[in-house]
């Protein structure tokens, strides 16, 4: 008598297509799926808890480590919940900046993720192209914010920095390169076949099947459910801009797949609606000043000269860039206890110093009156919400992240069991699982 | 004696020129990736601050494989798992004796064929020997006491027979043709100039359908992408995921040496192996009505390049599908050499014969 028995394959957490950070452990009947128990947390690094020992302005570093491939999407979700526990609005421009910036990173975490999935399934060259095109925005991105990963870019009540000098003509030449590439690997997999086939009727799952385990983002679209927090409930200056949102119709890997590259077209879209859209920021009147270094104004001020001051720039260091006078009133919201003055200020007299030291010490800082608070942006990967819960002190009292990640890790197993053992590489690539946001 | 010593040295001058560009492929294979993907590629590897374009890495690579641990899992069995490499690189390394890489060399009033053993079933044996190879892939796969080792095992083992199988039902159309197993015979034959002594009579012009076919399944036979199913280094790891050092590199040697072989063979089958087109054995004949004569051993020089420059863009072309294309999976792999390969092949068969009698 034959004796029967499934083949229990432990993948991950060091296997290549695991990425470090996942365990799956399969039963096997020869290359098909029987079962698949997926187990997470290799990447728990406590950021909810972190969270909680710190003032809130110290959450940001915090926030870039969440979806490590698109860290201002997450910066920008943490400041408007922090934001409307405040009750603030930030100036027009602050909220165009952090458009332009949300959606270039919605672009290279699509980018990333179609790569990724391209190289596991052994299409090294596009992953490449993909990669190439990254390396474009990321030069953007490192432009303004000085950072390529860990960027920490949006503070409380605006933004770290303004956009650079002719920042809009470079993001244009820019956007024209990354189209390109997208044609280029558009043709090298879309009309490949044995890539199609591998991602067609692979990985399905029903809009009802969807809905129910909480999926958003590119991997409920593909279904056919038009949600996007982006048009369901708009925040920043979304209303304000034209975009589609693509969806597929069967919910497999390959919609996902067009999914993705559609919605890199309607980014690259936004962001240029937006460079024609956004209001000049710089303000011309008063500044007939010099330039002087920080620390010749910091003297000069101790001094008592604050008078001789008012009307001189104050020369920074590169990190500090863009967050002078000139730059300040129109990326930062005018609340002076929430957001830090301008540096003039902070060097130049004892009101702005004092200004800074409250916001900056321990048990002063940014005091959100007591409440809750719940604000969900639209992630690379779905909805990414923050709910924050403040007792009136400098630091939260609670912080839960909604991750995108964490629905779609769940549904895996269905979308597994009953496919073959290949076929675990392309729909675990098509989740995207970014492991820092889905531990956290 | 004469003929023992001749032999002995062209054996032993095949196995070292397969080996040299066996070794360079991993150079080549490197620095073709780069180009394709705008990158530089290998360039670090220096001797005395030379750096001759990223060549010194063949010698780094040895080196690091032959001082790193030989490691033997728990609860494998030994004898076999020693084996499998040495079975993969062996039987790969043998085909080549078959395989003529010249025409006919006149030395001292000896005429010697350019092939290190001249069979008469020439083609057959390299098919058995390339059958062979298998065993290394299963071995290693079974011996290693491992889950991911063992699906690449069955999985190469599954894979090569079935293409195995439209490898050889594609070139039996070849054979048809030109009538011999021999391959130097075959050589010889597709010298023959069809349509007026323009177009010479190689495997690619009289048997296309068979060229596609025979392309296809000897791409599956080297087991790389789009066929790396028994490797899929990012799905099941491979085969051969528990081997290290040197031993691993056998297999990895096997797969290029594999691909050398199989660039020859289709250099060999197709493209008229050493013929150089309107070349004689006495001279260029050219169909305009030139005409240019050659001594013996230009004319042989000149055989030995043109077969290696064919293998080279064989080499070429089977390394930019393999960057260029994702992997495909059991079940499309299955069906692509049972169901379209396979009937394509015998298709093959049935025209050729047919088209043979109605020339008769």
């Amino acid at each position: 008598m034959t004796q029967r028995r499934s083949m229990l394959l432990n993948v991950g957490p060091s296997h290549p297509a695991m990425h470090g950070v996942i365990r799956i452990i399969m039963e096997l009947d020869g290359e098909k799926i029987k079962g698949a128990d997926v187990e997470i947390g290799y990447l728990h690094r406590a950021f909810e808890k972190m969270c909680e020992t710190v003032m809130y302005s110290q959450c940001f570093p915090y926030t870039d480590r969440l979806n490590y491939v698109s860290p201002l999407i997450n910066n920008a979700g943490f400041a408007l919940a922090v934001e409307k526990l405040l009750g603030i609005d930030i100036p027009e421009r602050a909220q165009y900046i952090r458009v332009i910036m949300s959606e270039i990173s919605r672009v290279t975490d699509h980018l990333t993720c179609i790569g990724a999935t391209a190289m596991e399934m052994g299409a090294m060259t596009a992953f490449l192209y993909m990669i190439k095109a990254r390396e474009f925005l990321y030069e953007l991105i490192e432009e303004i914010t000085g950072a390529r990963l860990t960027i920490s870019y949006v503070r409380i009540g605006g933004v770290k920095a303004d956009l650079t000098q002719g920042f809009a003509d470079r993001a244009f030449q820019k956007i024209a390169k990354v189209r390109k590439v997208l044609i280029e690997a558009d043709e090298m997999l879309t009309r490949n076949r044995i890539f199609s086939d591998r991602m067609k009727d692979i990985g399905k799952i029903s809009p009802e099947d969807a809905i129910a385990y909480g999926i958003t983002g590119p991997f409920l679209r593909s279904t056919g459910v038009s949600y996007d927090v982006r048009k369901a409930s708009p925040y920043l200056i979304y209303d304000k801009l034209e975009f589609e949102v693509p969806l597929g119709s069967k919910g497999d890997n390959l919609d996902r797949y067009f999914v993705r590259m559609a919605e890199m077209e309607q980014s690259l879209r936004i962001i240029e609606q937006c460079f024609v859209q956004i209001p000049d920021g710089e303000i011309a009147c008063g500044l007939t000043g010099e330039v002087i270094p920080a620390a010749q104004m910091v003297d000069r001020a101790k001094m008592g000269e604050t008078e001789e001051l008012i009307e001189d720039e104050v020369a920074l260091d590169p990190t500090l860039q863009g967050s002078t006078r000139k730059y300040h009133d129109a990326i930062y919201a005018h609340k002076k206890d929430v957001v830090l003055p301008a540096k003039e200020n902070t060097y130049g007299n004892i009101e702005g110093l004092m200004n800074h030291f409250k916001l900056v010490m321990y048990g002063h800082g940014i005091q959100p009156p007591v409440g809750e608070t719940y604000f969900p942006v639209e992630g690379a990967n779905g909805e990414l919400g923050f709910y924050i819960v403040s007792d009136g002190r400098d630091q939260p009292w609670r912080v839960r992240v909604h991750p995108p990640c964490f629905a779609i890790m769940a549904a895996l197993p269905k979308c597994l069991i009953g496919g073959m053992m290949a076929d675990l590489i392309p729909t675990f690539g098509s989740v995207n699982m970014i492991a820092g946001e889905l531990d956290r | 004696m004469n003929d023992v010593l001749i032999k002995f040295i062209l054996s032993a001058g095949t196995l070292l020129i397969v080996f040299g560009i066996a070794g360079l492929l991993t150079w080549v294979e490197r620095k073709q990736s780069a180009l394709m993907q705008d990158r530089i590629g290998a360039n670090r590897a220096t001797i005395f601050g030379f750096k001759a374009m990223g060549l010194f890495h063949i010698f780094a690579d040895v080196l690091k494989m032959l001082s790193k641990e030989e490691f033997i899992p728990e609860g494998a069995n030994k004898f076999l798992f020693n084996l499998a490499p040495y079975l993969s690189i062996t039987f790969a390394l043998v085909g080549f004796a078959a395989i003529p890489i010249g025409g006919e060399l006149v030395l001292n009033g000896h005429a010697i064929q350019l092939q290190a053993a001249n069979l008469n079933i020439a083609l057959i044996y390299i098919f058995a020997m390339m059958s062979m190879g298998i065993y290394g892939v299963v071995l290693a796969g079974f011996s290693s006491n491992n889950n991911y080792a063992f699906l690449g095992g069955i999985r190469g083992a599954a894979q090569m027979i079935s293409y195995e199988i439209t490898m050889a039902a594609a070139i039996t159309g070849v054979i048809m043709v030109f009538n011999t197993l021999d391959l130097q015979m075959l050589d010889r034959a597709q010298g023959a100039y069809m349509f007026g002594g323009w177009i010479p009579k190689w495997g690619v012009f009289v048997q296309p359908l068979s060229f596609l076919l025979f392309l296809t399944a000897a791409a599956a036979e080297t087991k790389r992408i789009p066929f790396d199913l028994p490797e899929g280094e990012s799905e099941i790891i491979g085969y051969f995921v528990e081997y290290s050092g040197m031993k691993f590199g056998m297999f990895f040697m096997a797969d290029l040496v594999e691909t050398v072989l199989v660039a020859a063979l289709m250099t060999t089958l197709f493209l008229g192996g050493w013929q150089v087109p309107y070349l004689h054995p006495d001279g260029f004949y050219f169909p305009w009505g030139g005409h240019m004569a050659l001594s013996n051993l230009p004319v042989v020089i000149l055989g030995v390049l043109s077969f290696f420059i064919k293998v080279s863009f064989f080499i070429w072309t089977l390394m930019a599908v393999r960057w260029t294309f994702p992997r495909f999976r059991y079940d499309q792999l299955m069906n692509l050499g049972w169901k379209i390969l396979l009937p394509a092949s015998l298709v093959n068969i049935a025209i050729t014969a047919v088209v043979i009698i109605f020339l008769r």
